[in-house]
């Protein structure tokens, strides 16, 4: 099966597609795409959360065909090494990184909630960040990181 | 495998009468763990994200048609002032991630005991609408679920819409879990209360083959709450009526919880969520 869609404002196309898989499987094995990991499989950890159409997604869970001419943005279109999003710059920052394997997926959760509500209450910012597991447990230092995200899209915005 | 695509209902319903075996998928948040983990291998999957009679609600005669294919969020975010109990059941799903997929029809379709949607659904007497090739019935929600993951739904038909009726009183629905977040219910229960019907409505999840409704339970507080009188609830008609809904559960011993406890842990549910509704009676129809 050949599955076209738009990745990161590029429109992609993947051949050979089991019709079984998953768009996680799709965007690592098929298209060198490997910022959202490959944790659970079941939609538990959130390793692998990624935009469909701008909203958030854990991408082990569509199914490859189900993308068919839609638009993922996966961890790897946020920014560049060069100019690093907001997010991704204040998880660095604060620390927010220990082992970087839920890292991604956090940063896309994170991204989506200061994009959405950038005055998101702490209660609110647990909430938005339920679905996405660190078993390093820095969970502290990942609050910190979105709160300063949060006034950095906030001073991008006024 | 088979990836089928249909854009209208009526081709989704053409080819699920081909292929009664092709599994629909929305979501994917059940159906993709069991071929991730290759639990199911199924000829075909029947992918219904491009039909958009399944997509969106409508109100109509004192109840929401609510789309098999709306997402959760969709649910928490524009329909928790009419559909009180089934939007606080939604807000439990998962994670945010999951909410923006899950639907109630794939809550339905898997038939799970621990479905987060069913005791409201059960509660309220919500229909499920059902269709295929050889027309559309309804199935009551009460009546649906018939064993553990099994339901009234025939192979070559499709499930459509949720006809749930409007809040006619306060709703409140409360799950027992080890986190807030991305739990299986322990068990859950679901009270609606219908003020000027003088009626309650219960749904247990998760302590039984199917989800339940406590019946004696309904009728016992249909006929002990003071309506009317904007007085508070008794203590011994609140512990009655617990004990009642722990008594009419039918749990197991499993991984998630032992069937005593899940019986105790649901008549404490009842006993609160009932206190919670009854409190947000409005005043001036109590009075």
């Amino acid at each position: 099966m050949r599955v076209n869609v738009e990745v990161n404002g590029e429109q992609r196309t993947a051949d050979d597609v089991w019709p079984g898989e998953s768009l996680l499987y799709v965007l690592r094995e098929r298209l060198g795409l490997p910022g959202a990991k490959n944790a659970c499989e079941q939609g538990e950890c959130g390793s692998c959360t990624v935009y469909l159409d701008g909203t958030p997604v854990c991408a082990c869970l569509v199914a490859a065909g189900q993308v068919e001419g839609r638009s993922v943005r996966t961890v790897e279109g946020l920014g560049s090494a060069e100019e690093l999003d907001p997010v991704q710059d204040a998880f660095v920052r604060t620390g927010a990184v220990q082992c970087g394997f839920c890292t991604p997926g956090l940063v896309v959760a994170a991204h989506d909630l200061v994009h959405r509500k950038p005055d998101a209450s702490d209660a609110e910012i647990r909430e938005a960040l339920a679905g996405n597991l660190c078993r390093c447990t820095g969970y502290e230092k990942i609050l910190d990181a979105v709160r300063m995200a949060a006034v950095a899209v906030k001073e991008q915005r006024s | 495998m088979d990836f089928l695509r249909p854009s209208t209902l009526d081709e989704a319903l053409a080819m699920k009468a081909e292929f009664p075996d092709a599994v629909p998928i929305a979501g994917g948040t059940d159906v993709m763990v069991e071929l991730n983990f290759d639990v199911r291998r199924p000829p075909a999957l029947l992918d219904l994200g491009l039909v958009t009679e399944l997509s969106g609600w409508t109100r109509e005669n004192g109840h929401v048609r609510l789309g098999a294919t709306v997402p959760y969020t969709r649910i928490v975010t524009e329909l928790g002032d009419v559909l009180p109990g089934l939007a606080m059941a939604a807000r439990t799903v998962g994670s945010p991630q999951i909410r923006n997929r899950g639907t109630v029809g794939g809550n339905l379709g898997s038939a799970s005991p621990a479905g987060d949607a069913h005791p409201p659904l059960v509660a309220v007497g919500a229909d499920i609408e059902v269709a295929s090739t050889r027309g559309s019935r309804t199935v009551p929600a009460r009546e649906f679920f018939t064993a553990p993951k099994k339901s009234a739904l025939e192979p070559d038909e499709l499930i459509v819409a949720i006809q749930v009726p409007e809040a006619a009183g306060p709703q409140q629905f409360a799950k027992v879990g080890t986190r807030n977040a991305m739990v299986i219910a322990v068990c859950s229960f679901a009270v609606t209360l219908d003020v000027a019907g003088k009626g309650v409505g219960t749904g247990i999840g998760s302590a039984g083959p199917t989800p339940l409704r406590a019946l004696e339970a309904e009728r016992f507080a249909a006929a002990e709450l003071p309506w009317g009188s904007g007085e508070p609830l008794q203590e011994n008609i609140v512990r009655a009526f617990g004990e009642l809904v722990g008594a009419a559960a039918r749990p197991i011993d499993d991984v998630r919880g032992t069937a005593a406890y899940r019986r105790h842990a649901l008549s404490v549910l009842a006993r609160r969520t009932l206190g919670w509704a009854w409190r947000s009676v409005p005043q001036e129809v109590a009075k």
